[in-house]
């Protein structure tokens, strides 16, 4: 199978493999397959490979690094990477308690959906997510496609502080800040679930390429959940 | 939860340690970065000049990722717990050790008890502070880099403060037999030069968009920090917006959103972005734009790929030149 792609420097000690220009699974489940087999090849001098919506970086030191033998294999891999078949992955499930304090904008997206509160809590934790890519701070995972009725875009003024652990809306993706940070996202609800914890044997909740489903929670069970975190 | 991740000061008192008396303005531990975890979102920190970094390792017969101190405009002064060989790289400070002259780029020993005080700043931005044995910290997801943004790496993932003690590994490398070194990369004198290369995504913006680049120099604004420097200058134009899909941001690159003022993505940068970006400063050359600060300039130049692996061929030679004098 043959999908357009095309290899581009970024300076002396990166390269960039870019598939087709859209946010969709297929496109960006094939640049996670080109992504996992780079990596898998544990070339001499690569230090990094990133994959993206749709394409993978790889970064490596120039001088120690066979820089044809590499362009070579990057070329192997966008063509022939085997995509895995995603109904074998067992989704990451995440408790949500959703409006209320913890979920300040909900009432605003249930305007902006023209539906109950009730409703948008249903559509949000009714799909099943894939993770396209992780970016922004550590373990931030940009998760897609929302329902195109509660896909409201972001505030055009972001918030300074947005609580560890807040589920957010943007468009037709969505998100938890793993972190507190500064943020612009639709605030729905509150995981009490660490999506990045540094000190935990695995830091990280979540991987591209892996799919999510949210469930929700209520006050109680939250602050429950929250306490033994 | 543990505290893996925060790095504390609070270590047994047996242990070797430099106290802080004063930090500086900026002062992080930072060892060769947090390489590997940027596909989980985790920005590599490490030096903003990597050459500096390993030859003040080199000086004191550190490995080449040791942990070691980059200061920023203004040093500290620090006081040992126990006799050490140290150096200086980078920016060129008066350096004081218990009120007399030490040496820049050279290795010397500071006896316990004394106190190594950074003087006035003569020529460049950011200087590193190596000590025989680096500097232990406790290392968080393989690294001791301080990432100031996500808090982690170094003491608690901030600069160091007054009082803190920074605990030190056992000094079992040999320290480089010359003692000193000329700088390996020329240090910019408030305005440098920097060459880079087209791309990843130059056609994103107007045909004579990277004459544009070329044509004067940039000022580096004064929010920037070690995430990034704030360009401005000629203004670069796109020729369909300034969105794209969000993809990775590697060290060096120029991204430009729609103001047309080019943001240089420097050692903190995040890991990915959803600007186009233009060019791509070449690898020799990031320790010299390592070594700008607020206010400072810098002239674009556009090289050939040939040239930017000659010119770190020629960096890699003189590192190693130090380096194998240890033995």
């Amino acid at each position: 199978m043959s999908t357009s792609y095309r290899i581009v420097p970024a300076g002396d000690a990166a390269v960039i493999v870019e598939f087709e220009e859209r946010i969709d699974p297929a496109v960006n489940a094939r640049t996670i397959a080109c992504a996992e087999a780079i990596q898998a090849m544990n070339m001499p001098g690569v230090r990094d490979v990133v994959p993206t919506y749709r394409s993978v970086a790889i970064y490596f030191d120039p001088l120690r690094t066979d820089g044809d033998a590499l362009l070579e294999r990057i070329a192997h891999e966008a063509e022939h990477a085997v995509v895995p078949d995603a109904t074998t992955s067992v989704p990451v499930r995440i408790p949500v308690c959703y409006g209320g304090e913890l979920g300040p904008d909900l009432a605003s997206v249930a305007v902006f959906a023209g539906m109950p509160e009730e409703e948008v809590v249903r559509v949000h934790s009714s799909a099943t997510y894939r993770v396209f890519m992780l970016g922004f701070v550590p373990g931030f995972a940009y998760l897609g496609l929302v329902d195109e009725r509660i896909a409201m875009p972001r505030h055009s003024t972001p918030r300074v502080r947005v609580p560890t652990g807040s589920v957010g809306i943007a468009g037709v993706q969505t998100g938890i800040y793993p972190t507190e940070s500064p943020g612009g996202w639709q605030l729905i609800g509150r995981t009490p679930t660490r999506p990045f914890d540094p000190a935990r044997s695995e830091p990280f909740l979540m991987k591209a390429g892996d799919s999510v489903q949210f469930y929700a929670i209520d006050r109680v069970e939250y602050d429950r959940l929250a306490r033994a975190e | 939860m543990t505290d893996a991740g925060t790095g504390s000061g609070r270590l047994q008192p047996s242990v070797a340690a430099i106290v802080v008396v004063k930090p500086g303005m900026q002062t992080t531990v930072q060892d060769e970065g947090r390489w590997g975890l940027q596909a989980r979102g985790v920005p590599v920190a490490g030096p903003m000049d990597p050459v500096s970094h390993r030859l003040a390792n080199a000086l004191v017969g550190n490995a080449r990722d040791a942990a070691l101190l980059e200061i920023t405009l203004v040093g500290p002064e620090l006081e040992f717990d126990d006799e050490r060989m140290v150096a200086v790289t980078g920016a060129a400070f008066d350096l004081w050790l218990d009120g007399r002259p030490v040496p820049h780029n050279a290795a010397f020993t500071a006896a316990a008890g004394s106190r190594l005080r950074f003087g006035e700043r003569r020529i460049g931005a950011r200087a590193y502070f190596a000590i025989a044995g680096g500097i232990a910290v406790p290392p968080t997801l393989g690294s001791r880099a301080t990432h100031l943004i996500s808090a982690m790496g170094g003491i608690g993932g901030r600069a160091i403060r007054a009082r803190d003690r920074l605990p030190l590994g056992d000094a079992t490398g040999v320290p480089s037999a010359a003692g000193q070194s000329s700088p390996i990369v020329p240090l910019p004198d408030r305005h440098a030069r920097i060459r880079v290369l087209p791309g990843p995504q130059a056609e994103l913006f107007s045909s004579e968009a990277l004459d544009v680049l070329q044509s004067a120099p940039y000022v580096i604004a004064q929010n920037s920090d070690r995430m990034g420097f704030r360009l401005e200058g000629p203004r670069l134009t796109h020729w369909r917006g300034a969105d794209i899909i969000s993809d990775a941001t590697p060290l060096g690159v120029l991204q430009v959103p729609a103001s047309g003022q080019p943001i240089l993505l420097m050692a903190d940068r995040q890991t990915t972005g959803g600007y186009p970006k233009i060019a791509t400063v070449i690898a020799a050359d990031i320790p010299i734009a390592g070594q700008l600060g607020p206010s400072d300039t810098i002239t674009f130049a556009v090289c050939t790929p040939r040239e930017a692996l000659s010119a770190l061929i020629a960096q890699e030679r003189a590192l190693m030149a130090v380096e194998a004098r240890r033995s």
